[in-house]
């Protein structure tokens, strides 16, 4: 058998597939939380609770109103994106002119209250969603057995990211969008609604988090707590990306997937702190992150 | 980068904050009662509020009162956090005049409660706590081991499985105390008994995604899965062992499975899992009736240590009633000879070393179509006397010799 460091090519191929499902979750989330950040300049301590709500969002409408994987992809997203707007426009807006520290203390705030409430409802063992019929099953890659629905996910979601990136980025929607964080009472002037276009994309970004969950509810097991360690470390990612950087979310949510993965081979304790180690050597060598301006 | 690092600060500060504690006086007209517990994190399914209201029905059917004093409550959420379990204990034995703590989820809290009731002569019940250093090497004359432990869990689980064939394991092991003891525990059974153990894998606890630990239990070849982890881990492992097929070639054991884990994973997923416990709400009319009344209250049957909250606050009560005095010394002396005969435990007893000896019950998760009713979850495979699933005296603890 093949071997690259005396660990076996198919073993290495395995890991990096799994580590690619894994950095596609943190890469959807850091893309959300990028965007908030980078166009409404929000650091958004809720997104382990928004993703959390979306994943919620599935199961309820499974339970309660027999709404379908497929239809939950689009519903669980808007109905939480609706709960990101409410938060946006009662209580986040009247915190743009402070530092930035308040509107992070209000999400932390807010994510701690849903997290508890829901604890509160449903208990913390949590609920399982089961995997779409048409997803069922798995694909025999040669060198492992992939679950179809993890293959899923790799796609959505580098879909939904590269869309994202593409609207931001290279469309006159994207440009107005940073231009109105730039300049926000030129554009203003210009007899665009910015407050408008804030509330947008903060429920744009709150939605991606959603979406996320809604993805993730079939792989593990949905409880209120599910977002509460994750924020963590997609926060590391988005700083190891370069705070507001969009394809620097992209990109370092994919990597750190893998590197993850292989730690998790090579040296299983360290795993869970593997990025954090990466964070603190990009905070030293590139402050602004690896895709940051500045 | 300000903000992150403000973020975290702030994370950390409101997370060091405990939950208000209700106000009590030291005051000799009372008998004070403490319950440290996962209130509000992974673990709170398993005890929590569910644990508070049990104790609580224990003190009202006993009549509120013990030797003519108002008996009253003290709780604390410890978030998991051993130095916050041990500084409550602490403050209350202090200030308040405590009696008794109930010590609730995770080994290591309870590990660092029991240094606590040592050193301040204070009866510790410990029921959440899986690891068995509690009764051998971290044992005290004040610490009570109650409901279960990883030597009865492993005798149980791990020496069924290897009897019916499953003789290679491989083990996906949470990485602290509990788990290393989980997994130390179920290895020397496996051995004993004529198995192989191939590996082990520790993974950080509150992991989410075990699919790179599965492929390499997988690639060990190992022919029995042995989950030494709890609540979400477990809950989170075994899904993904499904989803890649490795049930297939594996057989999981669940070296600790609560009936919240169950009930939240469903039949589907949890069907055919081998698991050890304490107590089942559907096992005689005693279980049952108890059962009835703790539902009608939180709308989910009791876990095996929910029910052991009441047993163990009704049996205390009973010893404080029995010695005429809430004397430490004097109450763990009536304790440790008085025989345990409730809904909980038929027999049972409490040793030198501070295990409560009693039966635990070997038992298997029904398939959806052998599940009759709601929360009808388990049959019994086996039911292992408290000397067989809790085994000798190990002559670790100086107060009991083997």
């Amino acid at each position: 058998m093949t071997a690259i460091f005396g660990v076996p090519v198919v073993v290495i191929l395995g890991q990096l597939t799994l580590g690619l499902v894994n950095g596609s979750f943190y890469a959807l989330l850091s893309l959300g939380l990028a965007v908030i950040f980078g166009l409404l300049g929000v650091v958004n301590f809720a997104h382990g609770a928004f993703y959390m709500l979306g994943a919620y969002a599935a199961v309820l409408g499974l339970d309660w109103l027999g709404i379908d994987y497929w239809l939950a992809l689009f519903l669980a997203p808007a109905v939480v994106a609706l709960i990101g707007i409410a938060v946006e426009r009662l209580l986040l807006r009247h915190l743009y002119k402070l530092d930035p520290l308040y509107g992070l203390l209000l999400t932390f705030g807010l994510a701690v209250m849903a997290e508890g409430s829901l604890l509160q409802f449903f208990g913390s063992s949590g609920q399982s969603y089961p995997v779409p019929p048409a997803l069922q099953g798995a694909l025999n890659l040669g060198f492992m057995y992939l679950p179809i629905y993890r293959a899923w996910v790799i796609l959505a979601s580098l879909a939904v990211c590269l869309t994202t990136w593409f609207v931001i980025e290279r469309t006159r929607l994207g440009a107005t969008l940073r231009a109105a964080n730039e300049n926000a009472p030129l554009v203003q002037a210009f007899g665009v609604n910015v407050p408008f276009i804030v509330t947008a994309t903060f429920g744009g970004g709150v939605a991606l988090a959603a979406l996320a969950g809604v993805l993730s509810a079939p792989i593990i097991q949905v409880s209120p707590l599910m977002g509460s360690s994750l924020v963590i470390v997609v926060f590391a990612v988005v700083v190891i990306g370069g705070m507001g950087s969009i394809l620097g979310s992209i990109v370092s949510g994919l990597a750190l997937g893998v590197i993850e993965g292989f730690t998790k081979v090579i040296y299983p304790e360290a795993s869970n702190i593997v990025v954090f180690a990466i964070m603190a050597l990009v905070l030293v060598v590139r402050p602004a992150g690896l895709f940051g301006k500045g | 980068m300000r903000p992150v690092i403000l973020a975290f600060s702030a994370a950390i500060a409101v997370l060091a904050i405990a939950a208000p504690t209700p106000a009590a006086h030291a005051d000799s007209d009372q008998v004070v009662i403490g319950d440290i517990d996962d209130l509000s994190g992974v673990y709170a399914d398993i005890i929590g509020p569910g644990g508070v209201d049990a104790m609580n029905m224990a003190i009202s059917d006993f009549g509120g009162t013990v030797l003519g004093k108002k008996i009253v409550t003290l709780v604390a959420d410890h978030l998991n956090k051993p130095d916050i379990g041990a500084a409550k204990f602490r403050e209350w034995a202090d200030q308040n005049g405590l009696n008794m703590v109930l010590g609730g989820s995770n080994t290591g809290v309870n590990i660092a409660m029991s240094k606590v009731a040592a050193e301040k002569k204070i009866p510790f019940i410990s029921i959440g706590a899986a690891g068995a250093s509690l009764t051998n090497k971290d044992c005290t004359a004040y610490t009570v081991h109650y409901a279960y432990d990883t030597t009865s869990l492993a005798n149980g689980t791990a020496s069924t499985i290897v009897k019916n064939g499953g003789k290679t394991w491989f083990y996906l092991t949470a990485d602290y105390a509990f788990g290393t003891q989980l997994q130390n525990a179920a290895s020397t059974v496996v051995k004993a008994n004529g198995g192989k153990n191939v590996g082990a894998v520790r993974v950080p606890l509150g992991t989410a995604d075990f699919s790179s630990f599965l492929l390499q239990a997988q690639g060990s070849g190992a022919e029995v899965l042995g989950l030494a982890n709890a609540g979400a881990d477990f809950s989170n492992s075994l899904k993904a062992a499904n989803e890649f097929g490795i049930t297939k070639t594996m057989h999981p054991a669940a070296l600790l499975a609560f009936i919240s884990d169950i009930n939240g994973l469903g039949l589907p997923t949890a069907q055919g899992l081998y698991l050890t416990t304490g107590w089942y709400w559907d096992l005689n009319d005693d279980t049952r009736a108890f059962a009835k009344r703790f539902f009608d209250k939180r709308n989910r049957e009791p876990t095996m240590t929910q029910a052991a909250y009441y047993s163990a606050t009704m049996n205390y009560l009973k010893a404080v009633q029995a010695a005429g005095t809430t004397d430490p010394d004097k109450v763990m002396a009536v304790l440790k000879s008085t025989k345990i005969n409730d809904m909980f435990a038929k027999g049972g007893y409490i040793r030198a070393d501070g295990v409560m000896v009693h039966d635990m019950y070997v038992m298997q998760v029904k398939t959806p179509d052998e599940s009759k009713y709601p929360w009808d979850y388990y049959k019994v495979i086996r039911t292992m006397r408290g000397e067989e699933a809790f085994g000798p005296i190990t002559g670790l603890c100086p107060l009991a010799k083997p």
